[in-house]
């Protein structure tokens, strides 16, 4: 299998080779801000002209085609566009924190971007408790669009934003059990480790229907977390304008809309992590051949070809399913699944316990 | 460690470092950007709320429902819960049986306060 790190520790040691240390790591830490700075945004200019693609095609429609072939640069038209947009500054707002929230919005995607597991060797921060560090800095971009809402000085914006919040947060609880199940299971929080510990089998076929029903809660609560699908009440645009972003202008509102699509990105990362296996490809024990072939697709295209397929599965829940009521909504995480995830830990410890396999 | 970091990079907490101050660049950046080649134009209705195309009518900044704070502190206890679970959860292999009736006493008192919640009505939306 190709490990990335060949390249980097080429670089590496090249760097050290002509330049005191310092530098040299200054310099590294510049090119992977660059790097990460180029691979958010052309994710997310890719997520635009999916999502409008698979919408596209689920109402029977051709979606973008004019801008370029296939329309492919749709998305770069919009991105000039909203770049070119007056930035209107308003008489009423809370000023400061007006500015803060999108930058809060931004890192909260940012740095849970920088611990996903790119590929073999391209693992970017590398903590011992990984998965930990990902749940915590992705419950940041709440603080953000609370503030957002609360500081547009607009009542919509804070009933899209409060909705927003109280969503969020309960769905977090459904996220972090579900990844407390694969790391039950794992026996490790670091993504690196939880990776290898797939390298025979993923998680999704190893972990017998604990681990299935951990991933289909995982895949419910992710929507929730990023305002999508039929969980988009936030910004319920027949009731709320456009949520907790009606105030912001131009490029100040492209900052939500980025993180919006980056999160989707993050949440099929991560389930592509704890339950496909993150790069890791698809092996099949005692199958060699087969396994061999499947070694000579790059890390990199496992891991990004897996999240953008899990993706469309998020995508096919929002033109699907109908909007639900907040009172639906708040019932679904609190006494559906929260209390199936708490069996479904059991269940999951049980069998790694005792041995059972259900 | 299985796989090592990038460039061999030790210091995990500068790379968190790197990656924070990548998402302000890119906020800034972007920001900058737009600053520069945006039209300006001024006008007193302009600065106005939109909200839903009518003129704003008293305090925006206001009270709301009781119910969003009563969700929050739900989240809060089974949050802190989830966060005593997961250094059990890293070992529960090691640990075993024993490891498994300890976390049982932790584990039924959360159940019981969901079902105390649940029982007067916290989990209702009003």
């Amino acid at each position: 299998m190709f490990k990335f790190s060949i390249i980097t520790d080429w670089i590496n040691n090249l760097l050290h080779e002509w330049m005191p240390g310092w530098l040299a790591t200054t310099i590294e830490c510049v090119a992977i801000g660059v790097g990460l700075l180029l691979a958010y945004a052309l994710l997310a200019l890719f997520y635009i002209y999916y999502e409008r693609k698979v919408c596209a095609a689920f109402q029977c429609r051709l979606g973008p085609n004019r801008v370029g072939p296939f329309g492919l640069l749709q998305s770069f038209a919009d991105m000039f566009k909203i770049l070119i947009k007056e930035l209107i500054s308003l008489n009423h707002i809370d000023k400061f924190l007006f500015a803060l929230a999108p930058y809060l919005v931004i890192i909260a995607s940012m740095l849970a971007f920088a611990v996903l597991p790119w590929g073999n060797g391209l693992q970017i921060i590398n903590f011992n408790i990984g998965i930990f560090f990902l749940i915590a800095v992705s419950s940041i971009g709440v603080l953000g669009i609370l503030l957002a809402g609360w500081s547009s000085n607009n009542k919509f914006t804070l009933i899209g934003a409060l909705r927003s919040g109280a969503q969020m947060v309960s769905y977090e609880l459904s996220i972090g059990l579900s990844v407390l199940t694969m790391v039950a299971f794992a026996g490790t929080m670091s993504v690196p480790g939880i990776v290898e510990a797939q390298s025979n089998l993923w998680f999704i076929f190893s972990g017998h229907i604990p681990a299935i029903i951990a991933f289909i809660i995982y895949l419910i609560a992710g929507t929730a977390e990023t305002n999508r699908g039929p969980f988009d009440l936030p910004e319920a645009e027949s009731e709320l304008t456009a949520g907790y972003h009606t105030e912001y202008s131009g490029i100040h509102f492209g900052f939500f809309y980025l993180a919006e699509y980056l999160n989707l990105f993050i949440v099929s990362g991560v389930a592509a992590l704890l339950f496909f296996g993150g790069w890791m490809p698809l092996h099949i024990p005692g199958f060699d051949t087969f396994n061999h072939i499947m070694d000579y697709i790059p890390s990199v295209v496992w891991f990004i070809g897996k999240a953008i397929a899990l993706s469309f599965i998020i995508i096919w829940f929002k033109w699907t399913f109908p909007r639900l009521r907040i009172d639906q909504l708040l019932s679904l995480e609190w006494k559906y699944l929260l209390p199936i995830n708490l069996f479904n830990l059991v269940l999951m410890t049980l069998m790694i316990v005792y041995g059972l396999h259900f | 460690m299985i796989s090592t970091n990038i460039f061999e990079i030790q210091n995990n907490d500068l790379l968190a470092i790197v990656a924070l101050l990548t998402g302000v660049a890119l906020v800034a950046l972007a920001m900058w950007i737009a600053g520069l080649i945006s039209p300006r134009s001024f006008n007193p209705q302009k600065g106005e709320a939109y909200e839903c195309g009518i003129p704003t009518r008293g305090e925006s900044m206001t009270r709301f429902s009781v119910g969003y704070y009563l969700f929050a502190i739900l989240f809060l206890m089974f949050d802190v819960e989830t966060v005593f679970l997961f250094p059990w959860a890293v070992r529960v292999r090691e640990l075993g049986a024993n490891g498994l009736i300890s976390i049982a006493v932790f584990f039924s008192v959360l159940v019981l306060g969901l079902v105390y919640a649940w029982r007067k009505g916290a989990l209702e939306w009003k």
